[in-house]
């Protein structure tokens, strides 16, 4: 069943085109992710489906039940806010008790299901502190037990990793991702870390200017970005001047090649090209070699163990023919 | 902000500054110390002898019980009607954005700003015009317009510091507009308008200038005040009444401050 469906969708707020003729359906118990930099739309859609923004045109639906003009009270919907928006003034176990005190569930009934939210996220026995005295990833878990105490059909996340260091966002992703499993709750995530959209989502949106510039799984939008933005976007590929591509065999477009998918020296069957060193960075794991060949700048991810041509130097690099995606238009 | 600890302020400054202090509070205790004269007619210093009757003589007066009851319920209801005037602008200025919104905010605090004749004139050329007669109701009116500034301007900083997401927050858990106000926004903004709240009770009780223009036949405590001192017999009565209006007037002011005092300072104290 499709949980979240929007039909050319459109916010303008005056003359700025926030959201701009969107088509999406998202599947039930479905992992989504809508990527893209800030002011590319993403966050809007996500106002959009909790009922803060009211499409200027297009239709939502939700779960098969018309959206526009449901107020965000009404809808089987919850959100985790990017700052949270922990009530300051209650403790921890009233917050995540709050949606079901204002629906009038007994005290002791909704305090117990709060208890029980709060030991999902990993945080039992803090219900009487308040939000001032948690640290961010704490509060980014209350958050989380707040909206999933409702048991909504959707859960919207706004930029919810961001605010946390390294180490626990990558922590709270695995731990998000194995809540979402768990579950079954259709869960639309919006992020601007592509490295988070990847390794989290079944399928992503990339959104530039208000527009889904590519709709797909994390494979399809980092191996064959449809456009030169989501190639950009979407990790460090390398973006290939027509006149290059040509050179190569592939006719006159733009495309887009993988760093890692480029190697050193040739091979039976793979695409070559000469290249002059410009910059070789070591990255721990890998080594990072850019190349200048014939004007275009082209940068290759090479194993570690290879050792790396000094700078300046004249260079054969290769690809598999496959791994070079032609894109059209912009 | 804070001074340095070390430097210690010269003589000269510490004796202008107890001066300074003195000119201002010493009349107040001259008040209260004329409240216990043994002579009715005039102020002679030092009094002839101290007495403690004119309290007796001031609690079997009618007409200030009438003048004190008439204050008590300006003040309650001038102060109700701001807190809903002042509260609801106050959320309609730092909630939403629209046209005017700028003018709007100028316009409420105008009132403080112009002198009470100027809103007391206005006021009573207003009444006359509309043909509405000078009741209880002329003077909360009157009351009003200054009430509705004290609460406008705490509420307007308190809600400032309530971030919008936290109610978009609460709708999205299922509250509707009521249940956000009652759970989410009004315990945030709670301290704000009690303060707020004190300071126009203390405000409208000790008013003169526009309660001269709105009022009819009826005197609040202050006008009784006034009235009473150009009166030769028992003018202790006089200091007896002072000193309550001093009592009544102070704690809900000092219980403003403290309530305040960790944040927002409180705006527009002084009329």
């Amino acid at each position: 069943m499709t949980a979240v469906l929007f039909q050319q969708v459109s916010r303008h707020f005056g003359a700025v085109r926030a959201v701009d003729s969107v088509d999406l359906a998202i599947a039930e118990g479905e992992f989504f992710a809508m990527l893209g930099p800030s002011g590319s739309g993403k966050t809007t859609c996500l106002r959009l489906m909790a009922g803060f923004e009211q499409p200027t045109a297009g239709h939502i639906e939700i779960f098969g039940e018309t959206a526009e003009g449901v107020p965000p009270y009404r809808r089987n919907v919850n959100t985790v806010f990017q700052d949270y928006a922990l009530f300051p003034h209650l403790s921890i176990l009233e917050n995540v008790a709050y949606g079901l005190m204002v629906k009038g569930v007994a005290k002791a009934e909704r305090l117990k299901a709060a208890e029980e939210a709060l030991a999902m996220v990993k945080l039992p026995g803090y219900g009487t502190r308040r939000p001032g005295q948690l640290s961010g990833g704490q509060r980014q878990r209350v958050a989380l037990a707040r909206a999933l105490v409702n048991r909504p059909r959707v859960l919207l996340l706004d930029e919810p990793l961001g605010a946390l260091d390294l180490k626990l966002r990558e922590q709270m992703q695995e731990e998000l991702k194995a809540l979402q499993k768990s579950l079954g709750i259709t869960f639309v995530f919006v992020t601007h870390d592509q490295g988070e959209a990847l390794s989290m989502a079944d399928r992503i949106a990339v959104f530039n200017d208000g527009r889904i510039q590519q709709l797909g799984t994390p494979e399809e939008v980092y191996k064959r970005p449809a456009t030169r933005f989501v190639a950009d976007f979407v990790g460090s590929s390398n973006v290939l001047p027509p006149e290059f591509v040509e050179t190569l065999g592939f006719g006159r477009h733009h495309a887009s090649l993988r760093p890692e998918a480029i190697a050193l020296g040739g091979g039976d069957g793979r695409t070559q090209f000469t290249g002059r060193v410009t910059a070789a960075n070591f990255l721990g794991a890998a080594n990072r070699l850019t190349v200048d060949a014939n004007g275009a700048r082209v940068a290759a991810m090479l194993p570690a163990s290879i050792a790396v041509p000094a700078q300046g130097e004249t260079v054969t690099l290769s690809f598999q023919p496959e791994d070079l995606h032609t894109m059209d238009g912009a | 902000m804070r001074s340095d600890r070390n430097t210690a302020a010269p003589l000269g400054l510490k004796i202008a500054a107890g001066a300074g202090l003195a000119f201002l509070h010493l009349p107040i205790l001259l008040i209260f110390l004329y409240a216990f004269t043994t002579e009715e007619k005039s102020y002679q210093f030092p009094p002839p002898g101290l007495t403690l009757k004119w309290f007796a003589v001031t609690w079997n007066r009618p007409d200030v019980w009438e003048a004190l009851g008439l204050s008590v319920r300006v003040a309650t209801i001038s102060t109700a009607i701001a807190l809903v005037l002042g509260t609801l602008c106050a959320a309609a200025v730092s909630r939403t954005k629209f046209f005017g919104r700028e003018t709007i905010s100028l316009l409420v605090i105008l009132p403080i700003a112009l002198p009470g004749i100027i809103t007391g004139i206005a006021l009573r050329s207003a009444f006359s015009f509309a043909e509405i007669p000078f009741s209880f109701w002329t003077i909360v009116l009157g009351h009003a317009t200054f009430c509705v500034v004290v609460i406008y301007n705490n509420a307007v900083a308190r809600f400032r510091r309530v971030s919008g997401s936290l109610i978009e927050a609460s709708m999205d858990l299922g509250a509707d507009s009521f249940q956000t106000f009652r759970y989410i926004i009004l315990p945030n903004i709670g301290t704000a308008l009690l303060a707020g709240g004190m300071l126009a009770f203390a405000l409208s009780f000790d008013e003169v200038i526009v309660t001269t223009f709105t009022a009819g036949q009826q005197s609040t405590l202050p006008i009784w005040m006034l009235e009473e001192l150009v009166r030769p017999r028992q003018r202790p009565v006089t200091n007896v009444v002072a000193m309550v209006v001093v009592i009544v007037t102070f704690l809900p002011i000092l219980g403003a401050y403290y309530l305040t005092r960790d944040g927002d300072q409180v705006a527009g104290g002084g009329k």
